[in-house]
């Protein structure tokens, strides 16, 4: 579904954020990104939609090249679903008209239908009676399920997270990180940068590990969690995990 | 000290005054404001666009209109802009450009260059988060900019732009160098045909006054209630 083939990326040409990643995430696929910050972990998620340019190797999502200067970009990209750390819900409209903007101007969707997609989308990660709020209204737990109904609105062929649990106060992380774990369980295809092992534990097929802009680590999350070969990982996990 | 002013002429210039005068100069302002806005938030938009080219452009566009004093250009447009419209048009003579249609070009122009100054604060204030989020979910650029960045770009401005406005109002006295009958060109015509000017240039003061306060207190309840929304 999304193939990653020796990505590099510079910010400056002394900065180099991407080393030569290369990965994939097939269909209904669950990978978990995690490593220390700075690694690059949300510079590669965010190549993968092409909100982030890169000047050496290639991206596909779904057989389409996304470095393809003659690709829609805007096209790919609503068959994407994007969930970011800061939510980043549009505060000028009800939550309704998040759900509803891109269904109706990307999608095409009449108003009605698109309202009540929207509404199904709100009563599944149960926040309906929030239809009518503005997003400053809400929690950061609820804000960051708005945004992931937003998403899942426009029928994605897969979703990305990135770091979607980060900027959340404790006690709703768990309200966010269940929405996900019923997504996973769906067969959704989800490439997800965090640093919650538990959710990786019980949903991710595989887990990648990056240090300074390098894969160092991907495998099954059972070799990952049970003998990570490097050592950069298994510091990196020990100091994680020990609380 | 009053004992030699008559206030009476002010009483029987009032229908010309406001019927003429003040309807002159408020329409004048709003329709100024609104294509100073508009034409404002496209130079903007050039400015940030990242193309290279059209931000130098809007950029030198901003410099320049900013260090012409304002009498000067509407001086300049009222005699120029019947030449550049048969230049334009390829007529055989000047054409004919009444003092309002000139005068509303003028302050449109002029005022953009401020306006667009505004509205670049004002979408630089939206966190690049908003874009990125508009975007992922398939909006073109244009679309991104039309529902998620304006939207949000004017509501955290209006009050600047309303302030703004409100300097314009003021402006508007300037066409007097032009002979157009405004608010304070209606009050110097009356004034100087009754030999009563310190009245009606009072009068006017008064008037300007008390439309510059009220509007200026309106801005500050609407900042007031867009403070709390937030």
């Amino acid at each position: 579904m999304i193939e990653i083939s020796h990505v590099s990326k510079w910010y400056t040409p002394l900065f180099q954020a991407l080393k030569d990643c290369t990965t994939s995430v097939a269909k209904g696929e669950v990978v978990v990104v995690c490593g220390p910050s700075g690694s690059g972990k949300s510079t590669l998620i965010k190549c993968v939609n092409a909100l982030e340019p890169f000047q050496e190797g290639s991206i596909s999502i779904d057989g389409i090249k996304v470095n393809d200067p003659k690709t829609n970009l805007p096209k790919l990209r609503a068959r994407v679903g994007m969930v970011f750390q800061h939510f980043e819900l549009f505060p000028h409209l009800r939550i309704s008209d998040n759900l509803c903007l891109a269904q109706e101007k990307v999608l095409g969707r009449a108003h009605d239908e698109a309202a009540a997609k929207g509404m199904k989308l709100l009563e599944r990660v149960g926040l309906k009676e929030h239809a009518g709020k503005f997003p400053a209204e809400l929690s950061g737990g609820q804000q960051q399920r708005v945004a992931i109904a937003r998403a899942l609105a426009m029928d994605p062929i897969a979703m990305l997270f990135d770091e979607p649990t980060s900027a959340l106060d404790p006690e709703m992380i768990s309200e966010v990180l269940d929405v996900m774990v019923d997504l996973a369980r769906e067969g959704m295809t989800m490439m997800v940068v965090t640093h919650e092992m538990g959710f990786a534990r019980k949903v991710a097929h595989r887990v990648i590990f990056m240090d300074r802009g390098e894969i160092v680590e991907d495998a099954p999350k059972e070799d990952f969690f049970g003998k990570p070969r490097s050592d950069r990982a298994q510091r990196f996990l020990s100091k994680i995990l020990s609380h | 000290m009053f004992g030699n002013f008559d206030f009476d002429v002010i009483r029987r210039a009032l229908p010309y005054l406001f019927l003429d005068g003040m309807t002159f100069t408020l329409t004048l302002t709003a329709l100024s404001a609104l294509g100073g806005i508009t034409l404002g938030t496209l130079i903007a938009m050039m400015r940030l666009s990242g193309l290279r080219l059209l931000g130098r452009i809007a950029g030198l566009y901003v410099d320049f209109i900013r260090s012409l004093p304002l009498v000067l250009v509407i001086f300049w447009f009222y005699f120029l802009v019947p030449y550049i419209g048969q230049w334009l048009t390829g007529a055989a003579r000047p054409i004919k450009v009444g003092a309002f249609a000139s005068s509303l070009i003028t302050f449109i122009m002029f005022e953009a260059a401020y306006f667009s100054e505004i509205m670049r604060a004002g979408i630089q204030s939206i966190s690049r988060g908003q874009p990125a989020a508009a975007q992922a979910l398939g909006l073109t650029y244009s679309q991104t900019m039309r529902y998620v960045v304006l939207p949000q770009a004017f509501r955290n401005m209006l009050p600047v732009l309303l302030t703004q406005t409100i300097v314009l109002f003021q402006d508007t006295s300037l066409v007097y160098v032009v002979s157009i009958p405004d608010f304070l060109g209606a009050a110097s015509i009356v004034g100087e045909r009754d030999g009563r000017l310190v009245e009606m240039y009072l009068f006017a003061a008064l008037v300007y006054f008390a439309v510059s306060s009220v509007a200026s207190f309106g801005v500050r309840q609407l900042q007031a209630r867009i403070a709390i929304v937030r």
